[in-house]
């Protein structure tokens, strides 16, 4: 089977000498349930950025579900994003005084449903999430829980290949957390490969493969 | 491999998208609007207003025929008042294309007043004119109240007023001139065409010469000629009037001295449009000065959108887009403002509301083009926007 995400020996570096990434050698497979943990500064931020490619690497190759990512055009990198990533952050960017429905529906914009389509498809993964007794109430109204299962809809909404998740349990309690955790194992187990970014040790290791990070480099 | 190329977004989502930023923040969106309206309704009630004012004189003008020209004597070479000889009015009537010709005769001298016990000086301004029983009908005058001259009170001592000099008299059954008492027998509307006539008292021409002392010269012609023909009558009537000196005679068209003084208002109404083109920009500024603070707040929202696979192009338009919706929220509301105002004072005037349709499609274009070139920066700015360091801003 062909990695889904495949980095060979990536650096990142910032003017003023900074290393963020340091000949980064990644690959996951499709499928795969995958935790990066580090502690802050350990790059695993940028790793996040440069396999979303909201960034683009100082030197080395990232692919993503095949494509060559130094070979793409802004253009096609948004494309790229659209069709075979998606997001989770760790304060869940819902827009306020939207409803589930309406903030689900806004991931698949980019991808060129119409709009009844596009709420189809967001009722659809509001129910996967469990939120189906939620569609029509705002974030607000929402415990923080609620609002990253939200969040985690819109992102799988689109079926992407692979699912980012930015620290998605570090604004929640333990056991909305825990809930959180639940849901992305329950997604991957319906086969979507997810790449869980944590500092916490102990969430990654529920998890079954796990690529510890410091100074830039996997240990 | 499948070919990567970002979907276009629709049209129906664009405008969603930018009523969307809108509806988040409506307050503002209000308030910034309105300096687009204030601009825009200023624009539209200046033309508005204008127009109506001309249709209301084109509709007077049609009523009264522009066909109407005006003989009077002008100057001697040496600067004397001159005077129409006495077969003038005859000749005139004789030119082909005339279709009536009628004359009035000032009576000097004739002070009018309201009774025997006004003291001399108070003269009050108005003349006594001889009339010719033909008078109404050639400058389209119509009588308010009474009746006008008619072959025998023409040798009476009685009286017609124009409405000017009505208004100084009061309501007076008879009038002094010249130690002799007068009835009033009649009183006119007000004549646009011939103003002189307003503030005129109006005497049968046998009646002037018997009573006043009238020499019986002519002041003024009043001719009515065929419409098409206007222009060759007005050419050929100073020597038609007066053969031997066709230099001291004027003739004036008044239908174009009414065109020219409303004309001369034109330049009063360049200044005000100047002034709501002042108030369009300001709230351009407005517009722009909403939108790049609407960029700075959004950031994580551009990050978002970024990352869910929106295009550099695609977050741009969303900004225009938003900008445009803005400003025309603000140029809709300006029309329906520059028409109300414009309604309301015409109404005052008692003019006909006309507004022409290119001054709405101006204020909307104009509108427009303020909504892109104020949107387009803040835009572009949105679009330069790191995804990575947009999303880091939340």
């Amino acid at each position: 089977m062909s990695p889904v995400i495949e980095l060979a020996e990536v650096t990142k570096s910032y003017p003023g000498g900074v290393h963020a990434l340091r000949s980064v050698d990644l690959s996951v497979d499709q499928g795969e349930l995958i935790a990066i943990v580090g502690p802050s500064g350990s790059g695993k931020s940028t790793m996040l950025n440069v396999i979303g490619t909201l960034d683009r690497p100082t030197t080395g190759t990232v692919r993503i579900d095949g494509h060559d990512v130094a070979r793409l055009s802004d253009r096609q990198l948004s494309a790229l994003r659209a069709s075979r990533i998606g997001f989770v952050f760790q304060s869940f960017h819902l827009a306020p005084g939207r409803d589930a429905v309406a903030n689900v529906a806004d991931g698949l914009l980019y991808a060129g449903l119409p709009k009844r389509e596009r709420e189809r498809r967001a009722e659809a993964a509001l129910v996967r999430v469990g939120l189906g007794d939620r569609l029509g109430h705002r974030p607000h109204q929402l415990s923080g829980g609620e609002r990253q299962r939200v969040a985690v809809a819109r992102a799988v909404a689109g079926d992407p290949a692979v699912l980012l998740a930015d620290e998605p349990t570090g604004n929640l309690d333990t056991v909305s957390g825990q809930g959180v955790m639940d849901l992305l194992r329950e997604l991957n187990a319906a086969g979507t490969t997810v790449l869980v970014i944590t500092h916490d040790h102990d969430i990654a290791g529920t998890l079954p493969r796990q690529v510890p990070m410091r100074d830039g480099r996997v240990v | 491999m499948a070919l990567l190329r970002p979907a276009r977004l629709r049209p129906a989502d664009l405008l969603r998208l930018g009523g969307y930023g809108l509806r988040s923040r409506p307050l503002r969106a209000v308030l910034s609007a309105l300096g687009i309206a204030i601009g825009i309704a200023a624009m539209v009630a200046v033309v508005g207003i204008s127009s109506s004012s001309q249709a209301d004189l084109d509709r007077k003008l049609a009523a009264l025929g522009t066909n109407m020209l005006r003989v009077s004597p002008g100057h001697t070479m040496m600067g004397d008042d001159a005077t129409l000889p006495d077969d003038a009015l005859s000749m005139i009537k004789r030119v082909g294309p005339v279709i009536a010709a009628t004359a009035t005769g000032s009576v000097t001298d004739t002070p009018v007043y309201r009774s025997d016990r006004i003291p001399e000086q108070e003269t009050g301004g108005l003349s006594v004119l001889a009339a010719q029983l033909d008078l109404l009908e050639t400058v389209g005058a119509t009588v308010a109240d009474g009746a006008w001259l008619n072959a025998a009170t023409a040798r009476y001592p009685a009286v017609v007023l124009g409405s000017g000099a009505a208004r100084r008299l009061g309501d007076v059954p008879t009038v002094y001139i010249d130690g002799r008492w007068y009835s009033v027998i009649g009183v006119l509307d007000s004549v646009p065409l011939a103003p002189e006539l307003d503030t005129a008292v109006l005497i049968g021409w046998d009646a002037a010469r018997s009573y006043l002392g009238f020499d019986g010269h002519f002041t003024t012609v009043y001719t009515r000629a065929v419409e098409s023909q206007i222009e060759a009558v007005k050419a050929v009537l100073g020597r038609t009037a007066n053969p031997q000196s066709p230099e001291e005679v004027d003739v004036s068209r008044p239908s174009d001295a009414l065109v020219a003084k409303r004309t001369a208002n034109a330049s009063f109404t360049a200044l005000l449009l100047g002034l709501g083109g002042v108030a369009l920009l300001v709230g351009g500024i407005g517009v722009a000065n909403t939108m790049v603070i609407s960029v700075l707040e959004r950031r994580s929202e551009i990050g978002l959108r970024r990352s869910l696979g929106a295009t550099r192009g695609q977050i741009r338009t969303q900004f225009v887009s938003e900008a445009l919706l803005l400003s025309l929220l603000g140029g809709a509301g300006g029309v329906l403002g520059g028409f109300a105002v414009t309604a309301v004072y015409a109404g005052t005037q008692e003019w006909p509301t006309v507004i022409p349709p290119w001054a709405i499609a101006g204020g909307l274009g104009a509108t427009l083009a303020i909504g892109a070139v104020a949107g387009l920066y803040p835009a572009i700015r949105a679009a330069r926007l790191a995804p990575t360091e947009a999303l880091a801003a939340a």
